[in-house]
């Protein structure tokens, strides 16, 4: 166990995971802050991006390839999300 | 020298992950940040699965990773062309340094063209305009 976790691999999947999550936390902001729903959209489109990426560094840190499934999930979800929003902000402006 | 390679890859791709949320944070306006968003994360998230690819040696695995990295690359542009489009339809204004907006000439120049294919409220808004002038 303690020499799996020291090999580089595995220290650059904690370091990756580490990075990731300042960047959830400086994306998370932007969610907050807006100032327009697109701007939202656009963070959140970029939360779901970051979050396959936790997962992808998450799946080396532990050595679990079946955590790669979720990953493809969730890609396919964000982008249906992000699709949907689209849409949505669209007609909306089209029928003021 | 895999195991190595790997590591660079997971740590490049987390790093363009964070400058994509960087440029999200701090960018002037939404379309600037759409590019940091799309481009640097696309990018990161792609190096990362690369990385998963490369770490398992695993054919499964590294035919999912490269089925979730392709789609990635599919489908990134397409949403955020969408959401540019909705967005400049929606009205969200530009920075105000920017010096160049070509769909708007555009547009202006379509409808001095055919001013019939425009919804309503457009051409009224067109026609107000052409009699304050």
């Amino acid at each position: 166990m303690s020499h799996a976790s020291d090999s580089p691999a595995h220290v650059a999947a904690n370091l990756a995971l580490v990075m990731i999550g300042l960047a959830l936390f400086l994306s998370f902001i932007r969610l907050v802050r807006g100032p327009s729903l697109p701007d939202r959209v656009v963070a959140l489109d970029l939360i779901g991006v970051q979050a396959v990426g936790m997962i992808a560094a998450y799946a080396v840190a532990t050595d679990q390839a079946v955590l790669l499934d979720p990953a493809t999930v969730l890609g396919l979800v964000g982008f249906m999300g992000t699709v949907a929003f689209a849409k949505y902000l669209e007609r909306r402006a089209r029928d003021e | 020298m895999s195991e190595r390679f790997n590591a660079v890859l997971l740590v490049v791709g987390a790093l363009f992950m964070l400058l994509g949320a960087l440029g999200v944070l701090r960018l002037p306006d939404l379309f600037m940040r759409l590019q940091a968003s799309t481009k640097a994360s696309t990018l990161g998230a792609g190096c990362l699965l690369l990385g998963v690819a490369i770490h398992f040696q695993d054919l499964g695995v590294a035919t999912r990773a490269l089925l979730v990295i392709a789609f990635f690359f599919l489908t990134a542009p397409v949403g955020a062309h969408m959401i540019a489009r909705a967005a400049y339809a929606v009205g969200v204004p530009l920075w105000e340094g920017t010096i160049i907006d070509e769909l708007r000439e555009q547009k202006r120049a379509a409808t001095e063209a055919a001013p019939g294919n425009l919804p309503q409220w457009q051409s009224e808004q067109q026609r107000q305009e052409r009699e304050n002038a």
